[in-house]
């Protein structure tokens, strides 16, 4: 997918003023928050199985290589072709050899992030190959013409309305005007591809050592549906999904459709290990696994490593303030909120995504719900260094930066420059206690609201009177 | 070189230079043998009434019944009651009960577009989330549990486990090697894709009934 999010600022204004999305942002807020907050309640350690599950991650990424290699051996022994592919156009080539050497005319895809990532489904289709996406958020984009807004629920932005709408044009039929009845609009509409596609895509949320699987965590069973009714099912996943054995995905069990949903499980879980049995009457006859890295490998050799231990789940967009009021396009690239803002600069280059680790109130929402504890926060922070030492910061900024450092290690000055300023804000806040405009810097920040001024006295002022006091 | 060998090269390379972390430790072939279990919730709740609740709170509903000579009684009476088409599919193993006392029609097969009710046995169930778990194989039909509007599923009460891991425990001890599929069913099919509105129904079974069974 190609990457807008150096557009971030323009589209971000623009979506705070879109009624339809803030009314749709409202409603998801309050579903998944509200509900996850309830379910992990009937967890009384939740906080120890959240240090195990992310012990358990860092463990694999320790030893991926071997993890990966003992996947493959089982997954091999029990028929599956195994695939590797270094880029996104690696990826894609292969899916269409799969689909050209069994003479694939129809696919039907259950949701894939990376497929999202590689363009997938355009490259397909530029081979003559139909494909229908059948999650049904999934299937209301790809009809709309548009991609995901969030990696859970993708159509999140689209209001019923907007839904009508498009199902009664694209499914030449009278307008239904509520959610039950076009949900069973798209059943009926998606029914006849499920039981004649030749070919079956769907992503993975894991990939299991101990027995070589694949699993496919969905509600809507079109997941079951892509796995068992074609002849082919190809599964495109990445190197980072690899967990060691059974044990270690009932306990990510435990954590991502909590953290996801607010479900205690997702209503469909299918792992699948190899194509059908000899004596199996349904199931493809062949099945394919990719493994893609790209950007994964790097991450893992760098700083930002903990964030491969995302087992994607959403909480972090569910719960970030920014994400909240500008919806997941604003972030321009396949993962939005604060995974998106460490993994879209760390996959396509911190120059292509400027704004994204500076959209953040660092509030730490969204290390606070991680159910793998990665600490986002500080992983924004540390790609915020390293646009600084990258040179890629505006000037006024790496020159108020560069102030602030010269005044704040020499504490004299610092003292003395922080009562200047106090007092002087104090006069300048006059009677009101707030700037309603300052001028060069601050002009920005006081465009859309008011600067509370400081009392006068600094906190070193007020914590050296009140140790003089105390010892009086 | 290979992308595969690429690949494993630069986490080879990454695993070096990378701020590694690494509490659990040991090697990979005796996490891979051993599957130590993880810190566990509270379970010293009752089973079978967990289980029963969980099924509830994921919209299945529940029959409860002596024998498995008892299912057709019960599938009859759930049918009829919620007039619901009376004839279905069936794995095998329900094929030969005595279903000429109900007027329901009875064809052991896999399930096609048109069918409208499937009927199932279950490998085990969960009870900590009120989940079936089937296995694929030669006399259990995946489509049976997919395709049909309403999923009907024998469970025999001493199948219940607490948990995922004891599910496990039980195929790795019986089965062995996993089948193609394991399906975990909690609930009919659903989405909330539209403004947030839960609408059960969306590619597979509008209801699933689960039928306890004591023997």
């Amino acid at each position: 997918m190609e990457i807008t999010s150096q557009d971030f600022k323009a589209v971000s204004s623009a979506k705070l003023k879109d009624e339809k999305l803030q009314k749709a942002l409202f409603q998801a807020k309050d579903g998944f928050v509200v509900s996850r907050a309830k379910v992990i309640k009937d967890l009384d350690n939740f906080e120890d199985i959240r240090q195990a599950a992310s012990e358990v991650r860092d463990h694999c990424l320790a030893h991926l290589d071997e993890y990966l290699e003992a996947w493959e051996v089982r997954a091999q022994a029990s028929g599956t072709v195994v695939h590797w592919a270094e880029s996104y156009e690696e990826l894609n080539a292969i899916v269409v050899k799969i689909a050209q050497n069994n003479q694939v005319k129809k696919i039907i895809k259950s949701k894939s992030m990376v497929g999202e990532e590689t363009g997938l489904n355009e490259y397909v289709e530029g081979h003559g190959i139909e494909v229908k996406e059948t999650d049904l958020g999934e299937y209301i984009i790809q009809q709309a013409g548009e991609y995901p807004s969030h990696i859970i629920a993708p159509a999140t932005h689209k209001s019923k309305e907007d839904v009508s709408e498009l199902f009664a044009k694209k499914h030449q039929r009278p307008r239904l005007n509520d959610a039950e009845k076009l949900t069973h609009e798209a059943r009926e509409i998606l029914r006849p591809h499920f039981l004649d596609a030749d070919m079956g895509i769907t992503g993975a949320n894991f990939m299991i050592a101990e027995t070589g699987s694949t699993v496919i965590v969905t509600n809507e069973g079109n997941g079951r549906m892509t796995t068992t009714m074609p002849r082919v099912h190809v599964a495109i996943s990445s190197i980072e999904k690899c967990i060691p054995t059974l044990d270690d995905f009932a306990l990510m069990m435990r954590l991502l459709p909590r953290s996801a949903t607010g479900q205690v499980i997702s209503n469909y879980v299918s792992m699948t290990t190899g194509p059908k049995r000899e004596a199996d009457l349904d199931g493809p006859g062949e099945f394919h696994v990719v493994i893609l890295d790209v950007g994964r490998t790097r991450v893992l050799g760098s700083e930002l490593r903990d964030a491969l231990r995302c087992i994607r789940c959403g909480a972090c967009m569910n719960h970030c303030p920014v994400y909240q009021n500008v919806g997941g396009h604003a972030y321009g690239w396949v993962y939005p909120g604060p995974i998106g803002s460490v993994l879209t600069p760390a996959y396509n280059g911190i120059e292509n995504a400027i704004d994204l680790p500076n959209a953040a109130t660092l509030c730490n929402q969204c290390g606070v719900v991680c159910p793998v504890k990665i600490p986002l926060p500080d992983l924004m922070r540390k790609l915020r260094e390293k646009q600084y030492e990258k040179n890629l910061k505006s000037k006024t900024e790496r020159w108020s930066l560069k102030v602030f450092a010269y005044v704040a290690i020499r504490p004299q000055l610092y003292s003395i420059v922080t009562r200047v300023m106090a007092r002087a804000g104090k006069i300048l806040g006059g009677n009101s206690g707030q700037i309603k405009r300052m001028i060069f810097v601050g002009q920005d920040w006081t465009k859309h609201r008011d600067l509370p001024t400081p009392r006068g006295r600094t906190f070193r002022d007020v914590y050296l009177n009140k140790k003089k006091t105390s010892k009086r | 070189m290979s992308a595969r060998e690429n690949i494993l090269a630069r986490i080879r390379s990454a695993n070096k230079v990378g701020e590694v972390s690494d509490v659990i430790g040991g090697s990979v072939t005796d996490r891979l043998t051993s599957h130590p279990e993880s810190p566990m919730p509270d379970l010293t709740w009752d089973t079978n009434e967990k289980f029963k609740q969980r099924c509830e709170d994921a919209a299945s509903t529940l029959d409860e019944i002596g024998q498995v000579g008892d299912v057709p009684e019960a599938v009859n009476r759930y049918l009829t009651e919620n007039n619901l088409p009376t004839s279905l599919v069936c794995w095998p193993e329900f094929e030969n009960l005595t279903w000429s006392d109900s007027n329901i029609q009875v064809e052991s097969r896999s399930a096609v577009g048109d069918d409208k009710v499937g009927l199932t046995g279950s490998y085990c169930a969960v009870a900590e989330t009120g989940t079936l778990v089937l296995l694929s194989g030669q006399d259990h039909h995946a489509t049976t549990s997919l395709l049909p509007e309403t999923h009907i599923a024998v469970v025999r009460r001493d199948r219940v486990v607490k948990t995922m891991e004891e599910a496990w425990h039980l195929i790795r001890s019986e089965v062995g090697s996993l089948p193609r599929q394991v399906a975990f069913i909690s609930g009919p099919s659903r989405t909330a894709d539209i403004e947030m509105t839960l609408v059960y129904g969306a590619h597979g079974p509008f209801r699933v009934h689960v039928i306890i069974v004591d023997q």
